[in-house]
């Protein structure tokens, strides 16, 4: 026994401890340093696309570096910066909320955290080799993807890495949620945080294979003559986009569900009540996850398909908007007569229910097909789901490191930096990005790097606001970096609200956790 | 050995081992599409690390498992992970089908009503499409493909009958079972393979040549490794690990076997036979 405990609490030092842990904070830790990285770099990349934005004309860069800014934006933010993120929140909290002693399968963990470093080498080197990075746009689709040079394949294989590293983890997060909760704690019992991620782990294991099976053929009719993407021989272009976009609605839903189990924890604890219908939460998650797989095609409205297809798809997508709005209503009458605080994790999860639902409703007007014939590849698609990407999933993420730095660091962040960095995302955000419905309404199309001159004041706004974003970001960088130095003590649990397991525990938690389960009753 | 706790591996370096193969090998594969000669030597370097990762790897897995470090629980998590990687599997290869069904189902009838593109095509499967020469005899659902359906049943019927065997705590039916099974697997392979070199069309005929070499090109990767798993197995059960009540990584091969039976059935219906 003795033995055994001492082989457990070794560890190695420096480097090594990094590249070979099994030890499920560890790999949380790495995957959110990963995603950060990831994300300023992506962001970065977004600044030099509002840079050329800032005004008509071309300012610095050709069309063709344009569009390989606008589509690794898109790819790196995707694959790198916020599924990552998630991850690294799973990792640190899925074993602390339900009182399991690690991850199910340690190792292969480690693996899924290190296949993404090589992917990122494979993705990020490909603006280096002749013809530059993939400039078709994140999704991908033939036939300028079976035209362009050697970083198609490099993107091609880093999606293969990437889609293995989501498997590993998702097969790892599964089985560890059903498999080594502690005793007491029932299905019905997990936190909602635990919830959002079982069906997102779900999700990602039946698409991801589709994303590779897809990206597969794109590689075979690019090198060895196959015409699943060519009408001369058989095959259809529109049919790569039917099976990218059945992986891609899903993964929307994989951006967005870990996101509402932040929500669903941070609004509770800041309104000093239970979640509202937590059962409903529940069944509306899994209603999401099920209805993901069947709206895929309002996408491709305007790529020619039959109307009852169009009626098909545009029905089932206005019903989605049910289980979220049963979520969203959830979460106001939780806040309903709560003795609410305002602390940066709260005032992030009240914006993101705020911008998010703005997000969401844009999503509405987009799913109605004669609209959307009309708005299909304007600046409103870019408004539309940068209202939920960013204002739903990246500050979700941003509201959960604020609620989880104390306990994983054991020190209390600067309030005063949290609300500067908080109010200075929200305002730069909606400047930025509000304006994009008036330019997309008006018909500004996106992915082209000149304008007509009408568009020129909106525009430059959007300039002004992202600048102002990025550069807030940094903020959010020297905050996060104070608190993991120093500060003041959190003690075991700062927010008087919160009632999950790993409160319970010291901060920063003993580097294992629950050797032996606790009794939840 | 205490197994009230669940067993947490130490550090380890093969993860990191294996990330590194996967990008010697992604690397390789780049510079061999780019006709780089570097390009296959590196492919051969991250073969090789993959490999010795896995024999790295399991090797670790299995000495904890003799060592008995794992309890009950451990073995229901390999059971949950098995079962997921499965259906991960399953997804996969429902996109290749599913490019099946789109293109003949739809897409080729549409393009069969647009003469404006490709007059007188005649948008009947199998096809070739519209813009490419090729005549082609496509492949008949009664003759080998047919034998074939019989050996991978028999197959797995086999698998089934080792397990029988392990149950039982007869090794000797186990030996043979998994004999019997491996060589079945072998043999639909040699006919797979022959079948190949007779068809007198390729992976550039068209979307049939595609989805027909596709499906059933991955379909014969999976019974290759299907099939050297099981060999894994029988070493093992050569070397006298696994007991009556305990041998779940038979049972995960046998899962996998039964599965990659599953997905030839499929193959059979809707590429050979429909």
């Amino acid at each position: 026994m003795t033995t055994l405990a001492l082989h457990q609490h070794a560890h190695p030092a420096g480097i090594t401890r990094w590249l070979t842990t099994t030890n499920h904070k560890d790999i949380g830790t790495l995957y959110l340093c990963f995603s950060f990285a990831m994300f300023l770099f992506a962001g970065a990349l977004a600044m030099l696309v509002r840079a050329e934005l800032f005004q008509p004309g071309l300012q610095f860069f050709q069309p063709n570096v344009f569009n390989q800014l606008t589509t690794m934006h898109g790819l790196i933010m995707i694959f790198g910066a916020i599924m990552p993120a998630f991850v690294g929140f799973a990792n640190w909290q899925i074993p602390l909320m339900i009182g399991a002693p690690d991850m199910a399968f340690p190792r292969l963990n480690n693996w899924s955290f290190w296949l993404l470093p090589m992917a990122a080498l494979l993705l990020l080197s490909s603006f280096l080799v002749p013809g530059g990075a993939v400039a078709g746009g994140w999704t991908m689709y033939p036939p300028l993807y079976i035209q362009g040079g050697v970083a198609y394949d490099m993107t091609i294989f880093a999606l293969h890495i990437m889609g293995i590293s989501s498997i590993i983890g998702s097969i790892n997060i599964i089985t560890t949620i059903l498999n080594l909760r502690a005793p007491g704690m029932t299905l019905m019992k997990m936190p909602m945080f635990v919830w959002t991620w079982l069906i997102t782990a779900y999700l990602l294991i039946a698409v991801m294979p589709v994303l590779a099976s897809a990206v597969t053929m794109l590689l075979t009719d690019r090198h060895l003559g196959t015409h699943f993407f060519n009408a001369a021989g058989g095959g259809d272009p529109v049919m790569f986009q039917h099976i990218f976009w059945f992986f891609g609605h899903p993964e929307v839903y994989i951006m967005i569900l870990p996101a509402f189990g932040i929500l669903s924890t941070i609004i509770p604890t800041f309104s000093r009540k239970p979640l509202f219908g937590y059962h409903s939460m529940v069944y509306a998650t899994a209603s999401i996850a099920i209805l993901s797989f069947v709206v895929w095609a309002h996408h491709m409205f305007t790529v020619g398909m039959p109307a009852a297809g169009q009626l098909f798809f545009m029905y089932t997508t206005m019903l989605i908007a049910v289980p979220t709005g049963v979520k969203v209503f959830n979460w106001i009458a939780t806040m309903w007569k709560g003795a609410i605080t305002f602390e940066t994790p709260m005032l992030f999860a009240v914006a993101v229910v705020c911008l998010f639902t703005i997000g969401g409703f844009s999503g509405l007007v987009l799913a109605i097909v004669p609209v959307d014939i009309q708005l299909q590849d304007t600046y409103y698609v870019v408004a539309h789901f940068h209202y939920v990407l960013f204002s739903g999933a990246a500050m979700s993420i941003m509201a959960g490191v604020y609620y989880w730095l104390p306990k994983w660091t054991g020190h209390l962040y600067d309030e005063t930096l949290g609300k500067w960095h908080f109010w200075l995302t929200t305002i730069a955000f909606n400047v930025t990005f509000f304006p994009m419905h008036f330019t997309g309404l008006a018909g500004m199309p996106r992915r082209v790097p000149d304008y007509a001159l009408q568009f020129a004041d909106f525009n430059m706004l959007s300039s002004i606001g992202a600048f102002v974003l990025g550069a807030s970001q940094l903020l959010f960088l020297y905050t996060v970096f104070k608190c993991a130095r120093g500060g003041a003590a959190a003690g075991e649990k700062p927010w008087d609200g919160a009632d999950t397991l790993e409160w319970t525990l010291p901060s920063p938690p003993p580097y294992h956790t629950f050797e032996t389960a606790p009794l939840v009753k | 050995m205490d197994t009230s706790r669940y067993y947490l591996p130490a550090p380890s370096w093969w993860p990191i081992v294996g990330s590194i193969a996967l990008l010697t090998l992604a690397s390789g594969f780049v510079l061999l599409l780019q006709q780089v000669q570097a390009g296959p030597y590196l492919m051969l370097a991250g073969a090789l690390i993959l490999v010795g990762m896995l024999f790295g790897w399991f090797g670790t897995v299995i000495r904890e498992s003799i060592a008995g470090k794992f309890n009950n629980q451990v073995d229901v998590s390999y059971r949950w992970g098995m079962g997921w990687f499965i259906f991960s599997e399953v997804m996969f290869f429902a996109a290749f089908f599913g490019a099946l069904f789109y293109a003949r189902n739809l897409a080729v009838p549409w393009l069969g009503q647009t003469p404006l593109l490709w007059p007188g095509y005649n948008a009947a499967w199998p096809t070739a499409g519209p813009g490419l020469p090729a005549q082609f005899t496509p492949m008949a659902a009664w003759g080998i493909p047919a034998i074939n359906t019989l050996i991978l049943l028999s197959s797995g019927a086999t698998v089934t009958w080792a397990h029988w065997g392990m149950k039982k705590g007869n090794r000797s039916q186990l030996k043979l079972g998994l004999l019997l099974t491996i060589l079945l697997g072998a043999t639909f392979l040699v006919l797979q393979a022959h079948e190949y070199l007779s068809a007198d069309f390729s992976l550039n005929t068209g979307i049939y040549g595609a989805t027909f070499f596709m499906l059933t090109g991955f379909h014969g990767a999976h019974v290759t490794l299907g099939a050297i798993m099981l060999s894994v197995i029988l070493a093992r059960v050569f070397a006298g690990h696994f007991t009556p009540e305990r041998h779940f990584a038979f049972e995960a091969v046998s899962w996998y076997w039964h599965f990659v039976d599953v997905v030839w059935l499929l193959l059979f219906i809707f590429v050979y036979w429909l």
